[in-house]
């Protein structure tokens, strides 16, 4: 398009044309917004309102339009137009409802109301319409790696929805950890008896699908690309290497059981004390006989010692439950009493987990007299004769049970590959010429998993335990890799009825991600977004702050260290645009430039007015949402803050902040996601390190001669309407106390 | 290895659930218990309970029979069902603590002197001989089973209920001397023979 024109629209409807004066803010957007066409309207967002707006963008040639009304978030579908750039002035929840009603607050209301049509309009001129980042020849196939359960049903589900789904699977066989079980614990009714695990049969299903090809024997030697174009160089046992183009990739590679042997106390290592998979083994080899140990004799009484080396409080052993190994236990008794009821056969727990239908799988296994016993397990002897030493935790007494034959309920390790936050360190001293460093990155390299050549290291981060990263509520099957979609054991410990529900909900993750990438749009959370972050190269000094902290290691660097950036692997968030010192990162429509033109565009009244002003950042995905909800329930908070949302805390620029405060603003206040091990941050990282930048913003302070209460950074919840109402009038009133910014009257 | 831990190393085994299930009334649920406490946070007479149902549970699973079949709680139920109607697995625990209450009376295991049995004993003995309760026989008895000094203190100490029940006709002193039984006494006998032989025989007692 060759001429940019830019247009007004203020809605006078849902009340606003009552309280605030529209005439004067068609005026405020005509002289200081300097738009083309303004026009109000008594119901903008209803079908004529709307055809207002298409007309003139068909006969006026309009590109960019400022929609004065209600909050971003809503009327979204009414106020988009194809090819037209759209700021939004929230006139509705950002002032009619939330600053307190009466003549008294008619001036402040109206100063709040034209503030925000000028940061509309500033908005509007510095935005570009997102063109998209389509590139030809996406691949839509899916790699799924590991071959386990839940590898087999992302596989199926992948085939099923028409889509062509590659196995990686590391031995000779498909079926991982659920092929060595006798049996599986009861996933269908009446839930009362182990049932076939149907490994084969899965099997069978997936040579029989054409759209299903397997790699046994092989691992990944290498992944490069992005989603939608991800090479994949497969390297086989006999070492020959095969290529794989795919556009996204499942995760599936389950998990190793504890080493018994770390658990020498409960036995580990000694004769007839088995972990659970040493158990399935024997079962396996009886075929439904009487089971017998490995010295050949007839188990006639069996000890479940549940928790063995899980829940550890000392730092020693795990630290978690694994989740299946009440049920695994259970299952395993079952096969003693079915095939003799005679066998005694105790389950010893702490705390019995039977989650789902498991409650009545636990009672089918009571009313065939297994015995369950509360107790703490201190001392395992293994031998002819093995005796348990616990603590009874009902009777509050020390106790020993003889037994054949101990079982080890040991908990799930994942198979996540390299650990990055260990990973880093290694690759920096490698960098830096250490050579036993360099030896040690080689050897970390080879435990990976997906061997990504991206900068930020070969494997997806892990989070808690070693576990991959995702959020278990909000996006459990998002890695911190685009287009990389973890399902299973590797994700969180679970069962093999939990992790096929996973695979199932990978997969689908899975196909968004190539038919998002195909698009040229992000994906969660910012799906369907067209934006992708440019940089001006030119400007750029190197300083790899960006490709350092991108949470999704969407930027690798070329030799000359110059940020490269991998656009289908961005999440959009502007985490890069908020690190970069020199400000050359920027989006088409978010950049330090939309957002610090929409600061400067607010009218600072003199110290002597007693009207302060506060700048609030609000993260658009939790803060701004219960902001609305706070106009939504008519809460009234101070008229002189002036609210800007952003897509994450991650990507607020310490630019804004100067700008702000040498404006003259008394305070600025952010307000993001939670952080750290409870995150709830959508970009995961954003959060953290906002308020790792901000903490740093003192010195900064300090040069303007300011104090550091002016910057305050805030955790806020998406159900926080009341409290961010509370923090606003608390902060307005703090800055109160403080005293006007000595900076007014010299922006 | 000694005897003792012989013994403890025993535990833990379904013998004496099996011996349970196979002579107590509604025995073969106590393997359903699921260990929650409920009946022991339940019990108005907890605090008064050496062991709450579910240690008695786990002490019968644990294999402890002589605790068990010697312990005093099991008397101590009022049968007041708060633990029955709360127990989330279903267990009959009133009617399992009764069951085992019997079972360890009639094993002559049951503690000796536990006021509750005795005086189970003593309502039994009294409603047998007539097929009526004789309520004069039974309160005197009940007054003099420690003695003639304290059935005298203890008779004194309720005089004026006695005179109160004389005087509203509810209490007729001529019932000491034996007073009336039911209509067919030899038929009732008969009937309470034939239902401890039954009982007998299917507790495993018999003869």
């Amino acid at each position: 398009m060759a001429d940019n024109k830019y247009a007004a629209y203020i809605c006078s409807g849902c009340g606003i044309g009552d309280a605030m004066k529209v005439g004067q803010l068609e005026n405020i957007a005509k002289k200081e917004g300097k738009m083309a066409i303004v026009k109000s309207h008594p119901f903008l967002c209803n079908a004529e309102g709307v055809q207002t707006i298409k007309d003139d963008i068909a006969n006026e040639a309009v590109t960019h339009v400022c929609i004065a009304a209600c909050s971003r978030r809503a009327k979204t579908e009414a106020f988009q137009f194809d090819g037209v750039a759209v700021s939004r002035a929230n006139l509705r929840e950002g002032v009619l409802w939330v600053v307190a009603a009466g003549k008294d607050h008619d001036e402040v209301r109206q100063e709040m109301a034209a503030d925000y049509i000028r940061m509309g309009c500033a908005e509007l001129k510095k935005m570009t319409q997102p063109a998209g980042n389509r590139k030809e020849g996406s691949s839509k196939r899916i790699l799924v790696v590991g071959g386990g359960m839940s590898g087999m049903t992302a596989a199926l589900e992948i085939a099923a929805a028409g889509y062509e789904a590659v196995i990686v699977e590391k031995t000779g066989a498909l079926g991982g950890m659920a092929a060595q079980l006798w049996k599986r614990q009861p996933f269908k009714e009446p839930y009362s008896a182990a049932q076939e695990v149907g490994v084969g049969e899965t099997a069978a299903k997936i040579a029989a699908n054409p759209l299903i090809k397997v790699h046994l024997n092989s691992t990944i030697a290498e992944t490069s690309g992005a989603p939608g174009r991800f090479l994949i160089k497969i390297a086989q046992e006999s070492g020959a290497v095969s290529e794989e183009s795919v556009g996204a990739i499942v995760q599936a590679t389950g998990f190793t059981p504890y080493d018994v042997a770390k658990l020498p106390k409960l036995g580990g290592g000694q004769p007839n004390v088995v972990d659970q998979a040493g158990l399935e083994a024997l079962a396996k080899t009886a075929n439904g006989g009487a089971i017998k140990r490995a010295d050949g004799k007839e188990v006639k009484s069996v000890v479940f010692v549940q928790c063995a080396g899980q829940r550890d409080e000392t730092g020693t052993h795990l630290s978690y439950c694994s989740g299946h190994c009440c049920g695994t236990s259970i299952k395993q008794a079952t096969y003693f009493k079915d095939q003799n009821p005679e066998i005694d056969t105790v389950v010893m727990y702490q705390d019995l987990r039977m989650p789902g239908m498991g409650e009545d799988f636990y009672r089918s296994a009571q009313e065939r007299g297994v015995i369950f016993t509360k107790g703490k397990a201190s001392k395992v002897s293994g031998g002819d004769s093995c005796a348990v030493t616990f603590k009874d935790l009902i009777l509050d007494e020390e106790n020993t049970i003889a037994a054949d034959l101990v079982v080890l309920a040991t908990g799930q390790v994942p198979n996540a590959g390299v650990d990055l936050e260990a990973w880093n360190p290694v690759v920096t001293a490698a960098e830096g010429g250490d050579e036993a460093a360099k030896v040690q990155r080689d050897a970390m390299r080879t435990t990976s998993v997906l061997k990504l050549n991206y900068r930020q290291g070969p494997d997806v981060p892990q989070f808690k335990h070693g576990f991959a990263d995702s959020h278990f509520i909000c996006f459990p099957y998002e890695t911190r890799r685009t287009g990389i979609y973890a399902a299973g054991p590797v994700r969180r410990p679970m069962d093999i009825l939990q992790a096929t529900d996973d695979a199932t909900g990978a997969a689908l993750k899975a196909i968004q991600a190539v038919e998002n990438a195909a698009l040229g749009r992000a994906a969660h959370p910012r799906s369907g977004d067209l934006s992708f972050p440019k940089a001006r190269l030119e400007g750029c000094t190197q300083c790899k702050r960006c490709t350092v902290e991108c949470p999704f290691g969407a930027i690798d660097e070329d030799e000359k260290r110059f940020p490269v950036f991998n656009e289908e692997r961005c999440r959009r968030c502007g985490t890069c645009m908020g690190a970069c010192p020199v400000r050359v990162i920027s989006f088409e429509n978010y950049s330090c430039d939309t957002v610090g033109s929409q600061v400067k565009a607010v009218e600072i009244p003199d110290e002597d007015e007693e009207k302060p002003r506060v700048l609030v950042l609000a993260c658009e995905n939790d803060a701004y949402p219960a902001l609305d909800m706070a106009g939504l329930a008519r809460l009234n908070y101070s008229a002189f803050v002036r609210i800007i949302p952003v897509r994450c805390l991650g990507s607020v620029n310490t630019i804004w902040i100067t700008d702000a405060l040498n404006a003259g603003y008394d305070g600025v206040m952010m307000m993001g996601c939670k952080k750290g091990d409870e995150y709830q941050c959508h970009f995961v990282k954003g959060s953290e390190l906002a308020h790792y930048r901000m903490s740093k913003i003192g010195d900064t302070l300090k040069q303007l001669g300011l104090e550091p209460e002016r910057v305050q950074t805030q955790e806020v919840a998406i159900t926080d309407n009341t409290r961010v109402v509370k923090l606003i009038n608390d902060y307005v009133a703090e800055l109160d106390k403080l005293g006007p910014s000595p900076m007014k009257g010299f922006g | 290895m000694t005897t003792a831990n012989q013994t403890a190393i025993e535990r833990y085994r379904n013998n004496f659930l099996r011996e349970v299930e196979a002579n107590v009334e509604e025995g073969h649920m106590v393997k359903m218990c699921m260990q929650c406490g409920v009946c022991a946070g339940s019990c108005p007479l907890g605090p008064a309970w050496q062991h709450s149902p579910q240690k008695i549970f786990m002490m019968i699973r644990a294999g402890k029979r002589d605790e068990v079949l010697g312990s005093d709680s099991m008397f101590m139920c009022t049968s007041c069902y708060n633990c029955m109607v709360r127990c989330p697995r279903q267990l009959p625990i009133t009617h399992i603590m009764h069951g085992l209450a019997n079972y360890a009376h009639r094993l002559g295991l049951a503690p000796k002197g536990q006021p509750t049995r005795d005086f189970a004993t003593l309502f039994w003995n009294n409603l047998i001989k007539k097929g009526r309760v004789n309520e004069l026989t039974l309160t005197l008895r009940h007054y003099f089973r420690g003695g003639l000094v304290a059935g005298i203190k203890e008779a004194l100490s309720m005089q004026s209920i006695g005179l109160g029940l004389l005087l509203a006709k509810r209490l007729n002193p001529m019932e000491i001397f034996g007073g009336h039984g039911v209509k067919d006494l030899k038929g009732f006998h008969a009937i309470i023979a034939k239902a401890k032989e039954i009982e007998d025989r299917k507790k495993g007692f018999s003869a």
